[in-house]
């Protein structure tokens, strides 16, 4: 059973592997072509959720399924990010773009300074800080009237537009814009994964000890973990902003960093595939079962105490079953060097 | 002047004296076995000199570089590499990945490179895979590259964690019971391996509990009982040596040198 299902599971990821170009291309004319395929408003929203939790719990899953810390307080860069980019456009006229960009970067100076306390704390401890963190920066919205506007929020948030044309949730442009957005940030992550970061990262969150021993600046990989990871959730709030015409602070309460953690972890934690997977499933599940009512709520609960018991890692957590991928230039190099490129055995004497 | 100098370096814990006045040195080259009963302090000693432990006295210095000051990570650097008693392998990586996070500091290439795939990114990528492949290949762990460490037997990881160490560059070696927990056979296999790396030009401390792969192997021992540098010399006479009898062979381990 288990020796089938494996190899399922290898067909089907060599399969992806091999054609991942195609889904690339398919990805990129499917959602160019959204705007035209006539979608309800109902699921054109019900799309852009999921689109943009996705791209919130790739955000998350750079800290937790690459470093290890654990953050409950997303929903504080999110706020920021959202508030940023909306403050921009309304206040100070800022052309959208560069307000979402502006966005991005502020919510990842925030992360910085929240990452040097991670320095200091690990485990639950700074769980705490950053369920601190998320709990202040509402405070600050609600009472900073004069710039935040407290809990009448912003209004009048404008869309935004390229050469004049507008992008609005109505169109169906606003999708496509998360979708790139969602899509973009998964390539980012996973060019980040396979390299000297990615490795640095999870070998901090496998041993933290045995990666300083490593020469890996441990400090250093731990803030620009919580800085990518803020410059994400940054750009998904900036996003997040213009599909509303206004925010307030209960956009953004420490329900809304529970969600993009559950997206994360009943997704699959350190996976791409599994944010997608995880945003869809808690986005569409209180739909499905609407006719529950507010035992939607417990079902929904229970379903993610039975996923953490039976498995913890996540509905496509699964391991890798391809060999480790050798680039191109590798390869060339090994047949330069008159050396085979697949695994040798180890030589009897 | 010696490759690696410890003089008089002591690690005091509160009251306790973990390692007490310990003086010894490592010429360019060599194999130098560090014995010595449960607790003497060997694997202290080894925190010390890795900048685990910031030491309560005494001097080190590494190619003339002062150590005592130094923080792990710059201890790598200048070419200090060590595995533990305890293995401690990144056991979510690939087996080859955790022999590529050993070569991490000598990366150049940055973040953006790495964003971006830049062509500094691919060729320096490229050559540390292929280092890494040969190193596993020169250990005989090639054909386990794609696995993930933790699914790995304990003498493969024992050998993973060696593989891991000499993928920083280093120029010395420092092996915390490497034999531990391998057959007979396994840690023959050891012994040749070792003796390849120091046909290499690496250097090699090593702390080994194992007295047919110590005599083997080693072109001195140090004797270490209680923090205290109790012996030193060549294995023959280390094996005669009375004090070391008592403390280390003598007692319950005394048949250790028959198997």
């Amino acid at each position: 059973m288990k020796k089938s299902s494996n190899r399922i599971l290898s067909t089907f990821e060599s399969f992806c592997y091999r054609f991942r170009y195609v889904f690339a291309v398919l990805f990129l004319v499917l959602t160019f072509a959204v705007p035209f395929m006539g979608l309800s408003m109902v699921n054109i929203q019900l799309l852009t959720l999921i689109a943009l939790y996705a791209m919130l719990g790739m955000g998350l899953n750079v800290l937790i399924g690459y470093t290890g810390l654990v953050s409950l307080g997303h929903a504080g860069f999110y706020a920021i990010g959202a508030y940023t980019c909306a403050l921009l456009m309304t206040k100070l006229s800022v052309n959208f773009w560069i307000a979402l960009l502006l966005a991005g970067v502020f919510t990842a100076f925030i992360g910085f300074l929240l990452g040097l306390p991670s320095l200091r704390l690990s485990g639950s401890y700074l769980s705490i800080v950053t369920l601190g963190f998320c709990e202040v920066v509402n405070m600050i919205l609600k009472q900073w009237e004069s710039v935040t506007n407290g809990n009448y929020g912003v209004r009048g948030i404008p869309k935004p537009t390229v050469f004049g044309f507008q992008l609005t949730m109505f169109n169906g442009w606003l999708l496509v814009l998360i979708l790139l957005l969602m899509g973009i940030t998964g390539v980012a992550c996973l060019a980040m994964r396979n390299s000297n970061t990615g490795r640095a990262w999870r070998a901090i969150k496998d041993d933290e000890l045995a990666a300083g021993m490593m020469g890996i600046n441990t400090s250093r990989y731990k803030i620009l973990s919580f800085v990518v990871s803020a410059f994400i959730t940054g750009i998904a709030g900036g996003f997040y902003c213009v599909t509303r015409d206004y925010i307030e602070p209960n956009n953004f309460v420490f329900n809304t960093s529970i969600l993009i953690l559950s997206v994360v972890i009943v997704g699959g934690l350190g996976t791409i595939r599994g944010m997608i997977f995880g945003a869809a499933l808690l986005q569409l599940f209180p739909q499905w079962f609407r006719f529950l009512n507010e035992w939607r709520f417990v079902v929904y609960g229970l379903l993610l105490v039975l996923m953490m018991l039976f498995r913890p890692q996540g509905a496509l957590g699964w391991r890798s079953t391809q060999p480790y991928h050798l680039s191109k230039y590798a390869r060339k190099m090994l047949a330069d060097k008159g050396e085979p490129e697949a695994p040798q055995p180890p030589a009897r004497q | 002047m010696s490759f690696l100098d410890a003089k008089n370096i002591t690690m005091q814990f509160g009251g306790l004296t973990a390692v007490d006045g310990a003086t010894f040195h490592v010429d360019k080259g060599e194999i130098v076995s560090l014995i010595g009963p449960n607790g003497a302090g060997k694997t202290t000693v080894f925190n010390m000199l890795t900048g685990v432990y910031h030491i309560t006295s005494g001097e080190m210095t590494f190619e003339g570089q002062d150590l005592t000051k130094m923080i792990p990570q710059d201890i790598v650097k200048i070419g200090i590499s060590r595995t533990f008693q305890n293995l401690r392998l990144f056991p979510k990586m690939r087996v080859i990945e955790n022999v590529l996070v050993g070569t991490h500091i000598r990366n150049k290439y940055n973040f953006w490179d790495s964003l971006l795939r830049t062509p500094r990114f691919r060729r320096e990528e490229a050559e540390h895979t292929v280092r890494a492949i040969e190193i596993l290949r020169s250990i005989g762990l090639d054909h386990l590259r794609d696995a993930f460490a933790d699914s790995l037997p304990y003498g493969e990881q024992r050998k993973l964690e060696i593989a891991r160490a000499i993928a920083t560059d280093a120029k010395l070696i420092l092996l915390d019971e490497p034999a531990a927990g391998m057959n007979p056979a396994e840690s023959a296999e050891l012994l040749r391996f070792i003796r390849e790396l120091k046909d290499k030009g690496y250097t090699i401390l090593l702390i080994e509990h194992d007295m047919s792969v110590v005599m083997n192997i080693s072109d001195r021992i140090y004797v270490l009982d209680h923090g205290k540098m109790i012996a030193e010399g060549l294995p023959q006479e280390i094996a005669n040596n009375p004090r070391v009898i008592e403390a280390y062979l003598g007692g319950v381990q005394k048949n250790a040198e028959s198997d």
